[in-house]
């Protein structure tokens, strides 16, 4: 090895061009927004706690249910799978690490800036973003407090990070592969974060022109959205829906990848359906793209577009049907154990079933006129992006964590957590569909003596959940600290693959030579 | 600032403290029976309710299927139980089958939401069409060709909503004057919006369009259910989205007919009153319960406004400046603000009385008089 990480601790972490460093840094920093994003969570589940207004004015709470979305999509979920991608690519294609690595860098610092200047916005006067994560014109031209100016600044920042870091995945795939790593060998984590870059490249942009737009309307006469003027306050919901669907999928492939790798693993067999299981990621991808005004079926689309955009979503449920049927035949017949990781990807796969059960029942239009909006839509989304996304993201941190750090989790800490975290998820969210189903709008600061219970149940668990991930960041941070040590390169008996060939803890600089592959 | 840094950390700390109180809290009416979407009263929300009903048992076959083999797997195949893991994966058709059989399921599927979808959009040949507006946070009610005309807004005092009277029956569902509609008869809904997009939506009816500022959506409903249907504003839009509900009352044929004809020689009367000569106390009592229903919300109920949001109006350079530009506010609104025009939500009347209320109210003291006829003659010279 050339050297090892500089002694300074600030440029150590300031300068770093390091895969792992720059990864460690995106997860913590991803971890920060998901405790703040939580904390909104919180604020919004306390108010709700009761019919009327107890703690927050209506105006305080549609900033807090806006921040609380564009920091955990933004600022949690997304920069948290980069981060994994960082740690994890290099070491499973056997390259000693990304393939622009002063790119990497800077892909990451921006990020901590993006978020300062987002989260300013609530302590300026007039109040932070109050639109909802969808921003909605003309809520969020004419109608935005003075600080939207912030907030698009803020996205066009945090645009940029995730083209920067796609643009770095995308060349580190292409350019670094170990000799006889060929496409259809990578790890399916590779393949689906592949995927989910090339989707980011394609719409980030997209977002960074509606908000361009906006601020042309905010500020220099335009009317893209205003139709006194000759523009179309619907356009910008196609605009945002274009970039925003794909977007939900940039959320949750990475997610398919981290389960893809873990099952396998703990149950000591090869997954089942390789190749089918990358056609379907490549499926949903494309999908992704021709099925946006699913989420616009009450603006009063003519039929025939209302009739297009349903069957095609319905499209959708095969190829996820196929990943599903692939996760379950991979576990039938192995040897089954459930470490932590194991507990949470199981969990990922039913409650994200779930969530796709209810995702094809709002694609039918003429049910969806009654879903649309209400809390049904909140419950659904919640399953496929905390269940999800978030439930695969810590999946993966006790998965690879004694890799990275070379010291073993508590054990027992990590299954109280998990089912902590399984019993609460269900009692914040399984209430929720009820309530979307009695009647019950999302983004409501107050609601009717009717939705009374509920309400009071789904926020009991919330703040349960919330106390789960406090015991994740101590079982984390005493893993790092003080974990028992272990040294065996594989760490877990079943896994497979190049990363599990490094010793642990993995070095801090690993394939300068590059491995050779059968 | 310290405000909001309050409200950030007693909604960090409440919890606790409202979990401890829980006990004691739950509502008095039970309402977790409420479970599933309401049948409704029309043909369109039947048909809406057939097909969740069959989305929900065509999943919930599935989800048996699937979760019970992985179920009997995650029992059967346990590395406890002393099993060897198999080695096999892929297998054509195993692969083929899944892979077709879920996309027969949809074509099947797809059938009946075709026939549901083609109800939703069949709005041709109504028999009366009503013009609904959303504003900031109210709806407008427009009968075309009748002249009838008025605004529905939340009728829920503010201290119900704040704690500091308990909550009545029907809280947060009630109006100052609901939509009426005739039994048997295909009413079209004409949706669009004022300022924001609202969304109007009645579960019961199954009607839900966005009700988009310079555009037009349309829906319908036609049932032969009198009775009273409560629906809400589904499109964020602003502080008041909560606030703004929907109440449509259906009464039988003959009863809709002496409404409407009420409705009309009510409007007739009106007319009257705009030339009449109103006293002090006459506009200062019907200005402040204009006030509290159409201006508190943003200018709060003393005036005092909310900084850098709403603006205040004590010794507001246009409370207090000339009333020619206080009517020219009203009636026109503040272009890329908030302020917009009371011109179509509020009578002549009405407006000649909050002008009024505010300018002799809370420390103002301009002591002049503002009379509908001012309203009128300022309208006709624009």
């Amino acid at each position: 090895m050339a050297h090892g990480p500089s002694e300074s601790f600030f440029s150590r972490w300031l300068f770093s061009t390091n895969h792992k460093d720059i990864g460690t840094l995106y997860l913590w920093f991803s971890f920060a927004m998901f405790l703040l994003g939580g904390a909104f969570a919180m604020v919004i589940r306390a108010e709700l706690f009761q019919p009327g207004m107890q703690l927050i004015e209506p105006e305080f709470f549609n900033q807090m249910t806006t921040m609380h979305g564009l920091v955990m999509v933004f600022g949690a979920i997304m920069p948290a799978f980069v981060g994994l991608a960082n740690w994890m690519i290099p070491m499973m294609i056997g390259a000693p690490d990304m393939a622009l690595p002063r790119m990497n860098n800077l892909s990451f610092w921006i990020l901590p800036f993006a978020f300062a200047i987002l989260v300013a916005t609530l302590f300026m006067e007039g109040g932070g973003p109050n639109f909802g994560w969808t921003f909605y014109a003309p809520l969020s031209t004419t109608y935005a407090p003075d600080t939207v100016n912030y907030f698009i600044f803020g996205v066009h920042i945090m645009g940029a990070s995730s083209i920067m870091g796609s643009i770095n995945i995308i060349a580190t795939v292409i350019n670094m592969r170990a000799p006889g790593m060929t496409y259809m060998k990578m790890p399916l984590f590779v393949w689906t974060w592949v995927i989910t870059a090339f989707l980011l490249v394609a719409v980030m942009p997209v977002l960074a022109g509606a908000v361009t737009m906006m601020l042309m309307d905010i500020n220099f006469g335009t009317s893209f959205f205003d139709a006194a003027g000759g523009g179309d306050p619907v356009l910008f919901q196609h605009v945002f829906w274009f970039f925003g669907h794909p977007e939900v999928y940039i959320i949750i492939l990475p997610a398919f990848g981290v389960v893809s790798q873990i099952i396998p693993t703990f149950s000591r067999k090869p997954l089942f359906g390789y190749s089918s299981m990358v056609y379907a990621t490549a499926s949903i991808a494309f999908l992704s793209f021709i099925v946006w005004a699913h989420h616009m079926f009450t603006v009063g689309m003519p039929i025939a577009g209302e009739l297009y955009f349903m069957y095609a979503t319905m499209l959708i449920a095969v190829p996820t049907g196929v990943k599903v049927f692939n996760w379950v035949t991979t576990m039938y017949k192995g040897a089954l154990t459930f470490e932590t990781p194991m507990l949470f990807s199981i969990a990922f796969v039913i409650l994200f079933t779930f969530g796709g059960f209810t995702g094809m029942m709002l694609s039918i239009a003429a049910a969806d006129t009654q879903y649309h909006d209400t809390y049904f839509v909140v419950a659904h989304f919640h399953y496929v992006m905390v269940a999800g996304a978030v439930f695969s993201g810590t999946a993966a941190v006790y998965y690879w964590l004694p890799k990275w750090c070379g010291r073993m989790y508590d054990e027992t800490m990590g299954k109280v957590q998990f089912w902590i975290a399984f019993i609460a998820f269900n009692i914040t969210f399984m209430p929720q569909h009820f309530l979307g189903l009695a009647g019950m709008p999302r983004r409501y600061a107050d609601y009717g003596l009717q939705f009374a219970d509920w309400n009071m149940v789904s926020s009991v668990g919330a703040f349960m959940y919330g106390g789960a991930q406090l015991l994740f960041l101590f079982n984390v941070i005493r893993t790092i600290g003080w974990g028992k040590p272990i040294d065996d390169p594989k760490v877990w008996e079943g896994a497979e693959g190049l990363e599990w060939t490094l010793p642990t803890p993995a070095p801090f600089h690993t394939f300068s030579t590059p491995p050779v592959l059968k | 600032m310290s405000k909001r840094a309050r409200a950030l950390f007693l909604g960090l700390f409440s919890p606790m403290i409202l979990c401890l109180v829980a006990g004691g809290a739950i509502a008095e009416e039970a309402t977790w029976n409420s479970l599933n979407m309401p049948e409704g009263v029309t043909e369109v929300s039947q048909a809406a309710y057939d097909i969740h009903m069959i989305m929900i048992w065509i999943c919930t076959v599935i989800g048996v299927a699937v979760f019970g083999f992985m179920f009997y797997v995650m029992f059967a195949h346990r590395k406890s139980k002393g099993v060897t893991p198999a080695n096999f994966h892929e297998n054509l058709t195993v692969e083929i089958l899944w892979t077709i059989v879920p996309a027969l399921i949809l074509i099947v599927m797809a059938v009946p939401a075709t026939t549901a979808l083609l109800k939703v959009y069949d709005t041709e040949n109504p028999d009366i069409d009503i013009k609904v507006t959303g504003y900031q946070w109210k709806w407008q009610y427009e009968y075309i060709g009748e002249g009838v005309k008025f605004m529905s807004e939340l009728r829920t005092p503010q201290d119900e909503i704040y704690g500091r009277a308990p909550k009545g029956e029907h809280y947060l569902r009630e109006v100052t004057e609901p939509l009426v509609i005739p039994t048997n008869k295909k009413v079209r809904f004409l949706i669009t919006g004022n300022d924001v997009i609202h969304s109007w939506w009645v579960p019961d009816f199954a009607v839900k369009r966005d009700a988009i500022p310079g555009l037009f959506t349309a829906a319908w409903a036609k049932t032969d259910q009198a009775g009273i249907y409560v629906g809400e504003c589904t499109e964020l839009c602003g502080k008041g989205h909560a606030f703004m509900p929907i109440v449509v009352e259906v009464k039988e044929e003959a009863e809709y007919d002496q409404w409407l004809a009420a409705k009309k020689e009510e409007a007739v009367i009106y007319q009257s009153t705009i030339g009449k000569e109103w006293t002090d106390a006459e506009l200062m009592a019907k200005g402040e319960s204009v006030y509290a229903i159409s201006c508190a919300g943003c200018h709060q109920a003393k005036g005092e406004g909310i900084p850098g949001v709403f603006p205040g109006l004590v010794d507001s350079s246009i409370v207090t400046g000339p009333v020619e530009d206080h009517i020219g506010i009203l009636i026109n609104g503040v272009a890329g603000s908030a302020m917009q025009s009371f011109a179509d939500q509020l009578s002549e009347v009405d407006i000649a009385a909050v002008i009024h209320y505010k300018r002799n109210s809370w420390g103002n003291e301009m002591g002049d008089t503002v009379q509908p006829i001012d309203i009128l003659n300022y309208k006709q010279t624009q």
